[in-house]
């Protein structure tokens, strides 16, 4: 089944800028994806549009086979959720336990319910000593595991994280693979954007490059980072490791330290 | 002479049951393009509040030690003296903007017009910035209104176009796409040339590996390694920091785990791993 498919869609900013340009693909239930490009291209605005966030300006929107544009926004949310660039603009509870919680209450879940779901929701964010924390008092990385909760806890089908791995340490960055691993096993669909090329080819197989409001490449990982023109055109670059199989002459495709060892033991 | 020199610094804030930094000591000279690194939370932002002479005035705790800049004490300085000489770029993007200024030019024109500097001079040196950090087009868009990559260039470039003799730039990469995080550290390498004095909080291990001078590495409230970025990276202990090494150490260290290759050195740029690989794909392992 497909979780969300776009067909032609477009967005522009009040003030008429253009932001999305005629954007069409689609993301079946249960995939892992991951978005990649250029800073500006229109991934944010991309993924807002999936919950309703924003609206398109044309073209068709289709959450689990319904028309999006006849959703409200608080109806897409139940199935969608969308975990902020900047957890600033989603954050606003004084305790880690109640901003988790917030959604729950507002969907006037019962007690004993929200008290679950903030509890496991805390636990495979890393939150449980925190929950009387105020999130203003963690630092911004920890924070950021603050808002993946909250989603988290709504348990909607889709999973959208917006540049998740910004300010992360090797820690978090392992215990954001944990998670994204952790949904995907529970059947969720998950949509990362990210600009941490090591962390897209270590958690996603198949990638949607981004570049001047459009979609300039929709394949597999091991395409995508040897198509140098593509990798351009995105304000990309290949991963270290492609960047040094490529300079001893080794077999294409390489893109991780994987690859290069058994390449190289041949 | 040294430009910063930390002397035995330790502090606590002001509720917290344990200190944050102990006998935190080391000297930067003029020209020095210097890495931070170290697991999040481990303080990395608390010592750049310390070097802008923010800490125990504006976030309030204990300190003690010294701290100096030029070889002066900047406890006795004041926080405008000290702002003209220090540069700082705020790790969150999105809480750098002035918030009166309605286009990105006058954004970035911002700082230089409070010190009363010439239009005429204001539009050359912001002219520079902008094509410096690739913004130009985003000259006449609201500063609230870009996308979180957008505002961290702006971000940067609000303060570089102050050009301060000192530089500290906590995670200023963090939300940019790859070119544009190479872009930042080919602007630091030509602030270096220029001889400012360069303090980079980073997590890109690959790029501080390919252009600072230095890193000082903290853990434990301590410095626990300061030295070439080529001796830190090449050492496997920095993952024990919380620290990632550079891909090609962590390949090199594979391969010599495997018994692939032998390396007189583990690399940690990658002209050195191209140079130490090169023609002994063939070879290897025998
Ligand atoms: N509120 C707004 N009003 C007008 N233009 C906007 C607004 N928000 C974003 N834009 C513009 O829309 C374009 C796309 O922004 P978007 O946030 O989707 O980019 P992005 O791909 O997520 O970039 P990044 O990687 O930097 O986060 C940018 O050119 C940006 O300046
Ligand atoms: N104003 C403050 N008051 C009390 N504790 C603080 C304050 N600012 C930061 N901290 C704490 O100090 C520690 C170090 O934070 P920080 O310097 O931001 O680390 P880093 O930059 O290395 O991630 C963290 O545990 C943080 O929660
Ligand atoms: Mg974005
Ligand atoms: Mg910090």
């Amino acid at each position: 089944m497909e979780a969300i498919k776009f067909e032609h869609v477009s967005f522009a900013y009040e003030h008429g800028f253009v932001a999305v340009d005629d954007i069409s693909f689609n993301i079946q239930s249960g995939e892992k994806v991951a978005i990649i490009g250029q800073n500006g291209a229109g991934k944010t605005t991309t993924v807002k549009m999936m919950n309703g966030l924003l609206r398109p300006k044309s073209g068709e929107i289709t959450v689990f086979g319904d028309d999006a544009s006849k959703k409200t926004t608080a109806t897409l949310s139940k199935k969608v959720g969308y975990v902020f660039q900047n957890p600033g603009d989603q954050i606003f509870n004084q305790t880690v336990y109640n901003e988790i919680a917030y959604s729950l209450k507002y969907l006037k879940m019962d007690k004993t319910e929200v008290e679950r779901r903030v509890n496991s929701a805390a636990a495979m964010c890393y939150l449980s000593d925190e929950l009387q924390t105020n999130p203003y008092d963690l630092p911004f990385s920890i924070r950021k595991f603050v808002t993946i909760a909250s989603v988290v806890a709504m348990n909607v089908d889709v999973v959208i994280l917006d540049e998740p791995t910004a300010g992360q340490d090797l820690l978090g960055l392992l215990h954001q693979k944990e998670i994204i691993e952790q949904l995907h096993q529970m059947g969720k669909t998950v949509v990362t954007i990210s600009h941490d090329m090591e962390f897209v080819i270590d958690n996603f197989d198949r990638i949607i490059v981004m570049a001047d409001k459009k979609i300039v490449g929709d394949a597999n990982k091991r395409e995508i980072f040897w198509d140098f023109e593509l990798l351009d055109k995105a304000a990309l670059k290949q991963p270290v490791v492609s960047q040094l199989a490529k300079r001893l002459e080794l077999k294409r495709n390489i893109i991780n330290i994987v690859d290069f060892v058994s390449e190289y033991e041949k | 002479m040294a430009v910063l020199e930390l002397k035995d610094v330790t502090f606590k804030y002001q509720l917290a049951k344990e200190t944050i930094l102990e006998n935190i000591s080391f000297s930067i000279e003029k020209g020095e393009f210097v890495a931070l690194v170290g697991r999040n939370g481990v303080g990395k932002t608390t010592l750049c509040s310390i070097m802008r002479g923010l800490i125990p005035t504006f976030h309030t705790g204990t300190m003690s030690g010294q701290v100096l800049l030029n070889g002066l004490d900047i406890g006795e300085m004041s926080i405008g003296d000290l702002a003209l000489h220090i540069g700082f770029v705020f790790q969150n993007p999105f809480v750098q903007v002035s918030g009166v200024k309605q286009t990105v030019f006058e954004e970035v024109a911002y700082g230089l017009e409070n010190l009363g500097v010439k239009r005429s001079e204001i539009i050359r040196r912001v002219e520079e910035m902008l094509h410096q950090l690739n913004i130009e087009h985003l000259r006449s868009k609201h500063p609230m209104q870009l996308s979180g990559g957008q505002s961290q260039r702006v971000a940067l470039a609000s303060v570089l176009v102050m050009d301060p003799e000192i530089l500290i730039i906590d995670e200023p990469t963090s939300q940019l796409d790859p070119q544009g995080t190479e872009e930042v550290f080919e602007t630091i390498r030509l602030l270096k040339e220029r001889k400012k004095t360069i303090i980079l909080v980073e997590h890109k291990v690959d790029w501080v590996a390919e252009y600072a001078d230095r890193v000082i590495v903290i853990d434990d409230k301590h410095i626990v390694k300061d030295a070439s970025a080529s001796e830190v990276f090449s050492d496997p202990m920095i993952l024990e920091t919380g620290n990632n090494l550079p891909q090609v150490a962590l390949l090199a260290l594979r391969l010599l785990e495997l018994g692939k290759v032998d390396f007189n050195k583990i690399p940690t740029t990658l002209d050195e791993a191209v140079e130490q690989l090169k023609g002994r794909a063939d070879n290897g392992g025998n």
